[in-house]
Protein backbone atom coordinates (compact mmCIF):
# COMPACT_ATOMS: atom_id res chain seq x y z
CA UNK A 1 0.00 0.00 0.00
CA UNK A 2 0.74 3.84 -1.25
CA UNK A 3 2.29 5.90 1.82
CA UNK A 4 0.05 9.09 1.59
CA UNK A 5 1.39 13.21 2.13
CA UNK A 6 -1.19 16.07 3.15
CA UNK A 7 -2.41 18.52 5.63
CA UNK A 8 -4.34 18.20 8.56
CA UNK A 9 -7.43 19.55 9.23
CA UNK A 10 -8.52 19.03 13.11
CA UNK A 11 -12.12 18.43 14.30
CA UNK A 12 -13.02 17.58 17.51
CA UNK A 13 -15.49 14.53 19.20
CA UNK A 14 -18.52 13.30 17.57
CA UNK A 15 -18.81 14.67 14.34
CA UNK A 16 -21.69 13.52 13.29
CA UNK A 17 -22.95 12.26 9.66
CA UNK A 18 -25.34 15.13 9.47
CA UNK A 19 -22.57 17.82 9.32
CA UNK A 20 -20.38 15.93 7.38
CA UNK A 21 -23.31 15.72 4.76
CA UNK A 22 -26.49 17.06 5.47
CA UNK A 23 -29.95 15.47 4.68
CA UNK A 24 -30.74 18.35 2.26
CA UNK A 25 -27.65 16.76 -0.21
CA UNK A 26 -28.68 13.16 0.45
CA UNK A 27 -31.44 13.42 -3.03
CA UNK A 28 -28.04 12.98 -4.74
CA UNK A 29 -25.41 10.03 -5.17
CA UNK A 30 -23.23 12.23 -7.35
CA UNK A 31 -19.73 11.90 -5.85
CA UNK A 32 -18.36 15.81 -6.85
CA UNK A 33 -21.72 16.92 -5.81
CA UNK A 34 -21.68 15.68 -2.36
CA UNK A 35 -17.93 16.54 -2.04
CA UNK A 36 -18.92 20.22 -2.86
CA UNK A 37 -20.84 20.36 0.62
CA UNK A 38 -18.55 18.27 2.95
CA UNK A 39 -18.23 19.09 6.07
CA UNK A 40 -20.65 22.22 5.68
CA UNK A 41 -22.70 22.35 8.53
CA UNK A 42 -19.48 22.30 10.83
CA UNK A 43 -17.00 24.13 8.78
CA UNK A 44 -18.24 26.31 5.44
CA UNK A 45 -14.63 26.86 4.44
CA UNK A 46 -13.50 23.16 4.60
CA UNK A 47 -13.69 22.81 0.71
CA UNK A 48 -12.02 25.79 0.10
CA UNK A 49 -9.71 24.70 1.84
CA UNK A 50 -8.49 21.14 1.41
CA UNK A 51 -6.28 20.21 -1.22
CA UNK A 52 -6.31 16.34 -2.79
CA UNK A 53 -4.47 14.63 -0.54
CA UNK A 54 -5.19 15.85 3.22
CA UNK A 55 -6.30 14.51 5.93
CA UNK A 56 -9.09 14.70 8.50
CA UNK A 57 -7.87 13.96 11.83
CA UNK A 58 -10.96 13.89 15.07
CA UNK A 59 -11.33 12.42 17.97
CA UNK A 60 -14.08 10.05 20.05
CA UNK A 61 -16.84 8.64 17.63
CA UNK A 62 -16.04 9.80 14.39
CA UNK A 63 -18.80 9.70 11.60
CA UNK A 64 -21.67 9.15 14.19
CA UNK A 65 -25.16 8.99 13.45
CA UNK A 66 -26.97 8.18 9.68
CA UNK A 67 -25.42 5.10 7.79
CA UNK A 68 -25.29 7.42 4.78
CA UNK A 69 -22.29 6.44 2.91
CA UNK A 70 -22.38 9.73 1.20
CA UNK A 71 -20.67 10.98 4.43
CA UNK A 72 -17.25 9.07 3.19
CA UNK A 73 -18.24 9.43 -0.27
CA UNK A 74 -18.11 13.12 0.11
CA UNK A 75 -14.73 13.02 2.09
CA UNK A 76 -13.25 10.90 -0.39
CA UNK A 77 -14.59 12.91 -3.30
CA UNK A 78 -13.38 15.58 -1.65
CA UNK A 79 -10.31 14.96 -2.12
CA UNK A 80 -9.22 13.55 1.06
CA UNK A 81 -6.81 10.65 1.56
CA UNK A 82 -6.84 9.71 4.72
CA UNK A 83 -9.24 10.07 8.26
CA UNK A 84 -7.80 9.67 11.47
CA UNK A 85 -9.72 9.58 14.74
CA UNK A 86 -8.90 7.95 18.30
CA UNK A 87 -12.35 5.88 17.36
CA UNK A 88 -15.05 5.96 15.28
CA UNK A 89 -19.15 5.31 14.72
CA UNK A 90 -18.94 1.48 13.49
CA UNK A 91 -21.55 2.29 10.24
CA UNK A 92 -19.19 4.82 9.18
CA UNK A 93 -15.75 2.80 9.55
CA UNK A 94 -17.57 -0.01 7.97
CA UNK A 95 -18.77 2.38 5.53
CA UNK A 96 -15.34 3.70 4.74
CA UNK A 97 -13.58 0.31 4.29
CA UNK A 98 -16.14 -0.58 1.77
CA UNK A 99 -15.96 2.44 -0.23
CA UNK A 100 -12.25 2.57 0.09
CA UNK A 101 -11.32 5.64 2.24
CA UNK A 102 -8.47 4.74 4.82
CA UNK A 103 -9.75 4.96 8.34
CA UNK A 104 -6.90 4.81 10.90
CA UNK A 105 -7.70 4.13 14.82
CA UNK A 106 -4.81 6.15 16.84
CA UNK A 107 -5.93 7.71 20.25
CA UNK A 108 -2.70 8.88 20.84
CA UNK A 109 -2.21 10.98 17.12
CA UNK A 110 -6.37 12.56 17.09
CA UNK A 111 -4.58 13.87 20.58
CA UNK A 112 -1.19 15.59 19.39
CA UNK A 113 -1.94 16.36 15.63
CA UNK A 114 -2.69 19.43 15.10
CA UNK A 115 -4.17 21.20 11.99
CA UNK A 116 -2.46 22.04 9.77
CA UNK A 117 0.61 19.61 10.44
CA UNK A 118 1.93 18.06 7.59
CA UNK A 119 1.76 13.75 8.01
CA UNK A 120 3.27 10.88 5.92
CA UNK A 121 1.27 7.80 6.76
CA UNK A 122 2.08 4.32 5.63
CA UNK A 123 -1.38 2.50 5.45
CA UNK A 124 0.90 -0.75 4.90
CA UNK A 125 1.84 -0.31 8.13
CA UNK A 126 -0.17 1.65 10.27
CA UNK A 127 2.76 4.46 10.64
CA UNK A 128 1.68 8.14 10.76
CA UNK A 129 4.29 10.21 10.68
CA UNK A 130 3.79 13.93 11.81
CA UNK A 131 6.90 16.20 9.74
CA UNK A 132 5.67 19.65 11.41
CA UNK A 133 6.13 18.08 15.23
CA UNK A 134 8.75 15.75 14.21
CA UNK A 135 6.81 12.88 16.06
CA UNK A 136 5.17 9.79 15.03
CA UNK A 137 2.37 7.37 15.88
CA UNK A 138 1.00 4.02 15.09
CA UNK A 139 -2.17 3.38 14.00
CA UNK A 140 -4.13 0.01 15.49
CA UNK A 141 -3.89 -2.38 12.88
CA UNK A 142 -6.68 -3.71 11.05
CA UNK A 143 -8.21 -7.28 11.60
CA UNK A 144 -7.05 -9.91 9.62
CA UNK A 145 -10.57 -10.92 8.79
CA UNK A 146 -10.79 -6.68 7.54
CA UNK A 147 -7.28 -7.19 5.81
CA UNK A 148 -8.99 -9.42 2.87
CA UNK A 149 -11.36 -7.15 2.62
CA UNK A 150 -9.18 -4.54 2.10
CA UNK A 151 -6.61 -6.13 0.38
CA UNK A 152 -9.40 -6.96 -2.39
CA UNK A 153 -10.17 -3.20 -3.02
CA UNK A 154 -13.14 -3.21 -0.96
CA UNK A 155 -16.21 -5.03 -0.25
CA UNK A 156 -17.48 -4.87 -4.13
CA UNK A 157 -14.40 -7.12 -5.55
CA UNK A 158 -14.57 -9.07 -2.19
CA UNK A 159 -17.96 -9.99 -2.95
CA UNK A 160 -17.37 -10.42 -6.43
CA UNK A 161 -14.74 -12.98 -6.09
CA UNK A 162 -17.16 -14.76 -3.08
CA UNK A 163 -19.91 -15.16 -5.54
CA UNK A 164 -17.16 -16.28 -8.35
CA UNK A 165 -16.55 -19.35 -6.21
CA UNK A 166 -20.05 -20.36 -5.20
CA UNK B 1 -19.59 -20.47 30.16
CA UNK B 2 -23.06 -19.04 28.90
CA UNK B 3 -23.96 -16.70 26.08
CA UNK B 4 -25.73 -13.59 25.87
CA UNK B 5 -29.10 -13.33 23.37
CA UNK B 6 -26.92 -11.09 20.58
CA UNK B 7 -24.33 -14.31 20.83
CA UNK B 8 -26.77 -16.87 20.28
CA UNK B 9 -28.65 -15.16 17.23
CA UNK B 10 -25.24 -14.79 15.54
CA UNK B 11 -23.90 -18.50 16.49
CA UNK B 12 -27.08 -19.75 15.20
CA UNK B 13 -26.82 -17.69 12.04
CA UNK B 14 -23.69 -18.34 11.42
CA UNK B 15 -23.18 -22.19 12.16
CA UNK B 16 -21.30 -22.16 14.98
CA UNK B 17 -21.55 -23.90 18.02
CA UNK B 18 -21.08 -21.03 20.06
CA UNK B 19 -19.31 -17.14 19.13
CA UNK B 20 -17.20 -14.68 21.68
CA UNK B 21 -17.07 -11.43 21.66
CA UNK B 22 -14.42 -9.79 19.11
CA UNK B 23 -14.69 -12.52 17.02
CA UNK B 24 -15.34 -12.59 12.84
CA UNK B 25 -18.70 -14.16 11.67
CA UNK B 26 -20.28 -14.52 8.44
CA UNK B 27 -23.96 -14.34 8.90
CA UNK B 28 -27.06 -15.73 7.35
CA UNK B 29 -29.46 -12.67 7.18
CA UNK B 30 -33.28 -13.43 7.66
CA UNK B 31 -33.99 -9.73 6.34
CA UNK B 32 -32.46 -6.86 4.43
CA UNK B 33 -33.40 -3.06 4.07
CA UNK B 34 -33.23 -0.33 1.96
CA UNK B 35 -34.51 2.98 2.10
CA UNK B 36 -35.18 5.99 -0.52
CA UNK B 37 -32.25 7.14 0.36
CA UNK B 38 -29.67 4.24 1.03
CA UNK B 39 -31.49 1.99 -1.61
CA UNK B 40 -30.22 3.85 -4.86
CA UNK B 41 -26.65 3.68 -4.13
CA UNK B 42 -26.94 0.22 -3.20
CA UNK B 43 -28.86 -0.47 -6.18
CA UNK B 44 -25.53 0.47 -8.06
CA UNK B 45 -23.21 -0.91 -5.98
CA UNK B 46 -25.28 -4.59 -6.63
CA UNK B 47 -25.24 -4.11 -10.08
CA UNK B 48 -21.11 -3.77 -10.20
CA UNK B 49 -21.54 -6.64 -8.19
CA UNK B 50 -22.83 -8.69 -11.83
CA UNK B 51 -24.79 -11.11 -9.46
CA UNK B 52 -27.46 -10.68 -11.32
CA UNK B 53 -30.27 -11.93 -9.11
CA UNK B 54 -30.48 -11.13 -5.43
CA UNK B 55 -29.67 -14.10 -3.52
CA UNK B 56 -33.82 -14.05 -2.28
CA UNK B 57 -35.65 -11.66 -2.93
CA UNK B 58 -38.44 -12.43 -0.12
CA UNK B 59 -35.96 -11.20 1.68
CA UNK B 60 -35.41 -7.86 0.70
CA UNK B 61 -37.92 -5.06 1.97
CA UNK B 62 -37.36 -1.50 0.25
CA UNK B 63 -39.28 1.54 1.93
CA UNK B 64 -39.67 5.14 0.41
CA UNK B 65 -40.06 6.67 3.85
CA UNK B 66 -37.26 10.09 3.72
CA UNK B 67 -38.21 12.03 0.48
CA UNK B 68 -41.61 11.00 0.03
CA UNK B 69 -44.11 12.13 -0.85
CA UNK B 70 -42.12 12.76 -3.22
CA UNK B 71 -40.57 16.41 -2.14
CA UNK B 72 -38.88 17.11 -4.88
CA UNK B 73 -37.58 15.94 -8.78
CA UNK B 74 -34.49 14.64 -7.24
CA UNK B 75 -36.22 12.15 -4.37
CA UNK B 76 -38.95 10.99 -6.85
CA UNK B 77 -35.50 9.60 -9.10
CA UNK B 78 -35.07 7.88 -5.97
CA UNK B 79 -37.93 5.91 -5.34
CA UNK B 80 -37.94 5.40 -9.70
CA UNK B 81 -35.14 3.69 -9.17
CA UNK B 82 -36.23 1.78 -5.95
CA UNK B 83 -39.60 0.88 -7.88
CA UNK B 84 -37.87 -0.41 -11.15
CA UNK B 85 -35.53 -2.28 -9.32
CA UNK B 86 -38.31 -3.70 -7.18
CA UNK B 87 -40.21 -4.67 -10.38
CA UNK B 88 -36.84 -6.20 -11.75
CA UNK B 89 -36.12 -8.15 -9.33
CA UNK B 90 -39.51 -9.48 -7.73
CA UNK B 91 -39.18 -7.31 -4.63
CA UNK B 92 -42.57 -7.68 -3.24
CA UNK B 93 -42.20 -6.39 -0.29
CA UNK B 94 -41.42 -2.91 -1.96
CA UNK B 95 -43.61 -0.37 0.27
CA UNK B 96 -44.85 2.88 -1.81
CA UNK B 97 -46.87 6.08 -0.69
CA UNK B 98 -50.05 4.64 1.14
CA UNK B 99 -48.80 1.90 1.97
CA UNK B 100 -45.70 2.22 3.43
CA UNK B 101 -44.79 4.61 6.28
CA UNK B 102 -41.53 4.81 8.13
CA UNK B 103 -39.29 1.71 7.91
CA UNK B 104 -39.14 0.91 11.40
CA UNK B 105 -42.41 1.44 12.68
CA UNK B 106 -43.85 -0.52 9.23
CA UNK B 107 -41.71 -3.72 9.68
CA UNK B 108 -43.11 -4.93 12.92
CA UNK B 109 -46.92 -4.09 11.51
CA UNK B 110 -45.74 -6.27 8.92
CA UNK B 111 -44.74 -8.97 11.00
CA UNK B 112 -41.52 -8.77 9.11
CA UNK B 113 -39.13 -9.02 11.86
CA UNK B 114 -39.39 -11.88 14.21
CA UNK B 115 -37.45 -13.06 17.68
CA UNK B 116 -34.49 -14.81 17.17
CA UNK B 117 -33.80 -13.33 13.91
CA UNK B 118 -31.13 -11.61 11.87
CA UNK B 119 -31.64 -8.46 10.41
CA UNK B 120 -29.60 -6.19 8.84
CA UNK B 121 -30.60 -2.47 7.21
CA UNK B 122 -29.19 -0.10 4.98
CA UNK B 123 -30.33 2.52 8.12
CA UNK B 124 -28.75 3.44 11.34
CA UNK B 125 -32.03 2.72 13.53
CA UNK B 126 -32.41 -1.01 12.07
CA UNK B 127 -31.46 -1.46 15.60
CA UNK B 128 -35.21 -0.74 16.77
CA UNK B 129 -35.91 -4.70 15.76
CA UNK B 130 -34.10 -5.56 18.86
CA UNK B 131 -37.76 -4.65 20.43
CA UNK B 132 -38.61 -8.26 19.37
CA UNK B 133 -35.71 -9.92 20.46
CA UNK B 134 -34.02 -10.16 17.59
CA UNK B 135 -30.57 -9.12 16.34
CA UNK B 136 -30.65 -6.00 14.42
CA UNK B 137 -28.02 -3.53 13.18
CA UNK B 138 -27.79 -0.97 10.71
CA UNK B 139 -24.65 -0.89 7.85
CA UNK B 140 -24.23 1.39 4.56
CA UNK B 141 -25.24 0.81 1.04
CA UNK B 142 -22.34 -0.99 -0.09
CA UNK B 143 -23.39 -3.61 2.66
CA UNK B 144 -26.32 -3.78 1.61
CA UNK B 145 -25.55 -4.65 -1.92
CA UNK B 146 -23.25 -7.09 -1.24
CA UNK B 147 -25.78 -8.77 1.18
CA UNK B 148 -28.82 -9.00 -1.55
CA UNK B 149 -26.31 -10.47 -3.56
CA UNK B 150 -24.78 -13.34 -1.09
CA UNK B 151 -27.28 -13.50 1.61
CA UNK B 152 -25.24 -12.72 4.05
CA UNK B 153 -22.95 -10.59 6.21
CA UNK B 154 -19.71 -10.69 7.78
CA UNK B 155 -20.52 -9.09 11.34
CA UNK B 156 -17.91 -8.81 14.59
CA UNK B 157 -19.36 -10.33 17.67
CA UNK B 158 -20.03 -7.40 20.07
CA UNK B 159 -19.26 -7.24 23.32
CA UNK B 160 -23.09 -6.94 25.01
CA UNK B 161 -23.81 -4.09 28.30
CA UNK B 162 -26.34 -5.23 30.24
CA UNK B 163 -28.73 -2.78 31.35
CA UNK B 164 -31.32 -3.41 34.48
CA UNK B 165 -34.32 -1.14 34.77
CA UNK B 166 -36.14 -1.28 38.25
CA UNK B 167 -38.99 0.25 39.68
CA UNK B 168 -42.06 1.66 38.58
CA UNK B 169 -42.48 4.58 36.36
CA UNK B 170 -43.66 7.97 37.43
CA UNK B 171 -47.09 9.63 35.61
CA UNK B 172 -46.19 9.88 31.83
CA UNK B 173 -42.82 8.68 31.80
CA UNK B 174 -42.44 5.82 29.23
CA UNK B 175 -39.76 4.35 26.82
CA UNK B 176 -38.43 7.64 24.96
CA UNK B 177 -37.65 8.99 28.80
CA UNK B 178 -35.95 5.52 29.96
CA UNK B 179 -33.86 5.97 26.77
CA UNK B 180 -32.92 9.62 26.78
CA UNK B 181 -32.09 8.69 30.69
CA UNK B 182 -29.60 6.47 29.79
CA UNK B 183 -28.04 7.97 26.86
CA UNK B 184 -26.97 10.35 29.00
CA UNK B 185 -25.67 8.11 31.72
CA UNK B 186 -23.54 6.22 29.04
CA UNK B 187 -22.89 9.10 26.32
CA UNK B 188 -23.00 8.90 22.67
CA UNK B 189 -20.23 7.24 22.20
CA UNK B 190 -20.69 4.59 25.22
CA UNK B 191 -21.44 1.49 24.30
CA UNK B 192 -19.82 1.77 20.71
CA UNK B 193 -19.62 -1.41 19.29
CA UNK B 194 -21.06 -3.01 21.95
CA UNK B 195 -24.72 -4.67 22.30
CA UNK B 196 -27.23 -3.24 24.75
CA UNK B 197 -29.31 -5.64 26.35
CA UNK B 198 -32.52 -3.98 28.06
CA UNK B 199 -33.83 -5.83 30.85
CA UNK B 200 -35.35 -5.87 34.40
CA UNK B 201 -38.75 -5.66 36.15
CA UNK B 202 -39.48 -2.30 34.56
CA UNK B 203 -38.94 -3.67 31.04
CA UNK B 204 -41.09 -6.54 31.29
CA UNK B 205 -43.64 -4.26 32.14
CA UNK B 206 -42.98 -1.98 28.99
CA UNK B 207 -45.50 -2.01 26.27
CA UNK B 208 -44.08 -2.94 23.03
CA UNK B 209 -44.22 0.58 21.79
CA UNK B 210 -42.04 2.28 24.70
CA UNK B 211 -40.01 -1.29 23.61
CA UNK B 212 -39.47 -0.17 19.97
CA UNK B 213 -38.73 3.14 21.48
CA UNK B 214 -36.11 2.47 23.56
CA UNK B 215 -34.23 -0.57 20.86
CA UNK B 216 -34.40 2.15 18.57
CA UNK B 217 -32.68 4.93 20.23
CA UNK B 218 -29.58 1.88 21.27
CA UNK B 219 -27.80 3.59 18.30
CA UNK B 220 -27.37 7.23 20.10
CA UNK B 221 -25.09 5.21 22.48
CA UNK B 222 -22.73 4.30 19.56
CA UNK B 223 -24.25 0.79 20.19
CA UNK B 224 -24.58 -2.12 17.12
CA UNK B 225 -27.33 -3.27 18.55
CA UNK B 226 -30.01 -3.19 21.12
CA UNK B 227 -32.37 -6.00 22.58
CA UNK B 228 -34.67 -7.09 24.91
CA UNK B 229 -35.65 -10.82 25.78
CA UNK B 230 -38.74 -11.67 24.18
CA UNK B 231 -41.16 -12.35 26.39
CA UNK B 232 -44.98 -12.61 26.96
CA UNK B 233 -45.89 -9.54 25.41
CA UNK B 234 -43.16 -10.13 22.69
CA UNK B 235 -45.44 -12.71 21.73
CA UNK B 236 -48.50 -11.19 22.03
CA UNK B 237 -47.67 -8.61 19.64
CA UNK B 238 -45.93 -10.77 17.44
CA UNK B 239 -49.72 -13.02 17.37
CA UNK B 240 -51.36 -10.10 16.51
CA UNK B 241 -48.86 -9.36 13.40
CA UNK B 242 -48.27 -13.11 12.00
CA UNK B 243 -48.91 -16.21 11.77
CA UNK B 244 -45.53 -17.87 11.14
CA UNK B 245 -43.64 -19.80 13.66
CA UNK B 246 -39.89 -17.95 15.01
CA UNK B 247 -37.59 -19.52 17.73
CA UNK B 248 -37.20 -17.28 20.61
CA UNK B 249 -33.91 -17.21 22.23
CA UNK B 250 -32.46 -15.23 25.90
CA UNK B 251 -28.89 -15.08 27.76
CA UNK B 252 -28.04 -17.42 29.97
CA UNK B 253 -28.13 -17.23 33.58
CA UNK B 254 -23.86 -17.02 33.33
CA UNK B 255 -23.04 -15.37 30.15
CA UNK B 256 -20.59 -12.63 30.12
CA UNK B 257 -20.95 -9.05 29.97
CA UNK B 258 -18.59 -6.08 29.56
CA UNK B 259 -20.45 -3.88 31.85
CA UNK B 260 -23.76 -3.95 34.20
CA UNK B 261 -25.81 -1.25 34.90
CA UNK B 262 -28.31 -0.92 37.15
CA UNK B 263 -31.13 2.18 36.88
CA UNK B 264 -33.94 3.37 39.33
CA UNK B 265 -36.77 4.16 37.14
CA UNK B 266 -38.78 5.30 40.33
CA UNK B 267 -36.21 8.43 40.25
CA UNK B 268 -36.50 9.34 36.36
CA UNK B 269 -38.63 12.12 35.47
CA UNK B 270 -39.45 12.95 31.78
CA UNK B 271 -36.43 13.89 29.99
CA UNK B 272 -35.14 16.04 27.69
CA UNK B 273 -31.89 16.13 25.40
CA UNK B 274 -31.18 19.83 24.54
CA UNK B 275 -28.64 20.59 21.66
CA UNK B 276 -26.85 19.73 20.16
CA UNK B 277 -26.54 16.13 21.01
CA UNK B 278 -28.58 13.12 22.58
CA UNK B 279 -26.73 12.23 25.70
CA UNK B 280 -27.41 15.84 26.88
CA UNK B 281 -30.45 14.61 28.99
CA UNK B 282 -32.20 16.19 31.76
CA UNK B 283 -35.12 16.41 33.62
CA UNK B 284 -38.17 18.70 31.76
CA UNK B 285 -37.94 20.76 34.70
CA UNK B 286 -34.19 21.43 34.74
CA UNK B 287 -34.48 22.79 31.39
CA UNK B 288 -35.01 26.28 32.11
CA UNK B 289 -37.56 28.74 30.22
CA UNK B 290 -36.82 27.88 26.11
CA UNK B 291 -39.68 29.09 23.91
CA UNK B 292 -40.12 27.16 20.79
CA UNK B 293 -41.18 27.78 17.77
CA UNK B 294 -42.06 24.08 16.29
CA UNK B 295 -43.33 20.89 17.82
CA UNK B 296 -42.49 17.56 16.03
CA UNK B 297 -44.50 14.26 17.23
CA UNK B 298 -43.76 11.48 14.93
CA UNK B 299 -40.71 9.43 13.74
CA UNK B 300 -39.62 5.91 13.92
CA UNK B 301 -39.09 6.71 17.32
CA UNK B 302 -42.26 7.94 18.24
CA UNK B 303 -44.54 7.81 15.88
CA UNK B 304 -46.91 4.62 17.04
CA UNK B 305 -50.47 5.20 18.15
CA UNK B 306 -49.52 4.49 21.77
CA UNK B 307 -47.33 7.75 21.22
CA UNK B 308 -50.53 9.71 19.31
CA UNK B 309 -52.67 8.42 22.39
CA UNK B 310 -50.69 10.06 24.70
CA UNK B 311 -50.41 13.63 22.66
CA UNK B 312 -53.71 13.93 22.02
CA UNK B 313 -54.37 12.79 25.60
CA UNK B 314 -52.40 16.25 26.78
CA UNK B 315 -54.34 18.03 23.57
CA UNK B 316 -57.98 17.64 24.49
CA UNK B 317 -59.92 20.61 24.72
CA UNK B 318 -56.17 22.43 24.98
CA UNK B 319 -55.02 24.87 21.83
CA UNK B 320 -51.40 25.00 20.58
CA UNK B 321 -49.80 28.19 21.38
CA UNK B 322 -50.57 31.12 18.82
CA UNK B 323 -46.41 31.37 18.18
CA UNK B 324 -45.70 27.24 17.59
CA UNK B 325 -46.42 25.01 14.96
CA UNK B 326 -47.31 21.44 15.84
CA UNK B 327 -46.80 18.96 13.47
CA UNK B 328 -48.12 15.30 14.08
CA UNK B 329 -46.91 12.78 11.66
CA UNK B 330 -48.14 8.74 12.02
CA UNK B 331 -45.53 6.52 11.34
CA UNK B 332 -47.44 4.43 8.66
CA UNK B 333 -50.92 4.60 7.35
CA UNK B 334 -52.22 1.77 9.53
CA UNK B 335 -51.58 4.00 12.10
CA UNK B 336 -53.05 7.16 10.67
CA UNK B 337 -56.13 5.66 10.24
CA UNK B 338 -56.55 3.73 13.54
CA UNK B 339 -55.53 7.86 14.47
CA UNK B 340 -58.72 9.05 12.88
CA UNK B 341 -60.48 6.31 14.09
CA UNK B 342 -60.36 6.87 17.75
CA UNK B 343 -60.91 10.49 16.94
CA UNK B 344 -57.13 11.24 17.57
CA UNK B 345 -57.02 13.50 14.15
CA UNK B 346 -59.73 15.12 15.55
CA UNK B 347 -58.15 16.23 18.54
CA UNK B 348 -54.55 17.22 16.23
CA UNK B 349 -57.20 19.30 13.76
CA UNK B 350 -59.15 21.28 16.43
CA UNK B 351 -55.91 22.21 18.78
CA UNK B 352 -54.50 23.72 16.01
CA UNK B 353 -52.02 21.44 14.98
CA UNK B 354 -51.07 20.09 11.12
CA UNK B 355 -51.58 16.47 10.74
CA UNK B 356 -49.19 14.92 7.82
CA UNK B 357 -49.43 11.70 6.06
CA UNK B 358 -46.75 8.57 7.20
CA UNK B 359 -43.05 10.12 5.88
CA UNK B 360 -39.52 10.78 8.01
CA UNK B 361 -39.74 14.62 6.62
CA UNK B 362 -38.80 16.49 9.50
CA UNK B 363 -36.52 14.18 11.28
CA UNK B 364 -33.76 14.69 9.01
CA UNK B 365 -34.22 18.06 8.20
CA UNK B 366 -35.80 16.86 4.29
CA UNK B 367 -39.08 18.33 4.46
CA UNK B 368 -42.78 18.79 6.34
CA UNK B 369 -41.27 20.83 9.40
CA UNK B 370 -38.06 22.01 8.42
CA UNK B 371 -36.53 24.66 10.39
CA UNK B 372 -35.35 28.33 9.48
CA UNK B 373 -31.93 30.35 11.17
CA UNK B 374 -32.42 30.20 14.61
CA UNK B 375 -35.74 28.70 15.47
CA UNK B 376 -36.15 25.66 18.18
CA UNK B 377 -37.98 22.86 17.99
CA UNK B 378 -39.18 20.17 20.61
CA UNK B 379 -39.44 17.02 18.72
CA UNK B 380 -40.25 13.48 19.60
CA UNK B 381 -37.23 12.05 17.08
CA UNK B 382 -34.18 10.65 18.16
CA UNK B 383 -31.43 13.02 17.22
CA UNK B 384 -30.57 16.66 18.01
CA UNK B 385 -27.30 16.89 16.00
CA UNK B 386 -26.39 20.54 14.48
CA UNK B 387 -28.66 20.95 11.36
CA UNK B 388 -30.41 17.97 11.74
CA UNK B 389 -34.13 19.29 11.09
CA UNK B 390 -32.84 22.02 8.96
CA UNK B 391 -30.85 25.22 9.26
CA UNK B 392 -27.26 24.70 10.84
CA UNK B 393 -28.51 27.61 13.34
CA UNK B 394 -31.51 25.78 14.23
CA UNK B 395 -31.97 23.66 17.67
CA UNK B 396 -33.47 20.53 18.34
CA UNK B 397 -34.81 19.63 22.12
CA UNK B 398 -35.59 15.90 22.52
CA UNK B 399 -38.56 14.69 24.16
CA UNK B 400 -41.30 12.22 24.30
CA UNK B 401 -45.11 12.79 23.48
CA UNK B 402 -46.24 14.33 26.57
CA UNK B 403 -43.55 16.65 27.07
CA UNK B 404 -43.66 17.71 22.97
CA UNK B 405 -47.53 18.31 23.24
CA UNK B 406 -47.65 20.07 26.54
CA UNK B 407 -44.96 22.34 25.15
CA UNK B 408 -47.09 23.09 21.60
CA UNK B 409 -49.91 24.02 23.79
CA UNK B 410 -47.38 26.40 26.93
CA UNK B 411 -45.25 27.64 24.04
CA UNK B 412 -42.40 26.54 25.77
CA UNK B 413 -40.34 23.18 26.78
CA UNK B 414 -42.56 21.80 29.25
CA UNK B 415 -43.87 18.87 31.24
CA UNK B 416 -47.71 18.61 31.06
CA UNK B 417 -48.10 18.72 34.63
CA UNK B 418 -47.33 22.60 34.14
CA UNK B 419 -50.60 22.84 31.98
CA UNK B 420 -53.65 24.99 33.40
S1 LIG C 1 -37.89 8.79 11.16
FE1 LIG C 1 -35.90 9.78 11.26
S2 LIG C 1 -34.56 8.38 12.31
FE2 LIG C 1 -36.40 7.24 11.72
S3 LIG C 1 -35.87 6.26 9.77
FE3 LIG C 1 -36.82 8.22 9.32
S4 LIG C 1 -35.13 9.70 9.16
FE4 LIG C 1 -34.35 7.88 10.17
Amino acid sequence: MSALHGRVHRYGDNVNTDVIIPARYLTTSDVAELAAHCMEDLDAEFVKRVRPGDMIVAGENFGCGSSREHAPLAIKGAGVGCVIAARFARIFFRNAINVGLPALVCPEAAAKIQSGDELVIDLGSGRIENRTQGESYQAEPFPKFLQQIIAAGGLVPYTRRRLATR
Amino acid sequence: MGSTITEKILAAHSGEEQVRPGQFVMARLDLMLGNDITAPIAIQEFRKLGAGKLADAARVVLVADHGTPNKDIEAAEQCRVMREFSREHGVEHFFDVGRGGIEHALLPEEGLVAPGECILGADSHTCTYGAVGAFATGVGSTDLAAAMATGDCWLRVPESIKVIYRGALKPWVGGKDLILYTIGRLGVAGALYQALEFCGETIAALPMAGRFTMCNMAIEAGAKNGIMAPDAITDAFMHSVTSRAYQTMTSDADAEYARVVEIDCSKIDLQVSVPHLPENARPVGEVGEVRIDQSVIGSCTNGRIEDLRMAAEVLKGREVHPEVRLIVIPATPRIHLQAIREGLAEIFLEAGGALSTPTCGPCLGLHTGVLAKGERAVSTTNRNFVGRMGHPESEVYLAGPAVAAASAVLGRIAGPEELP
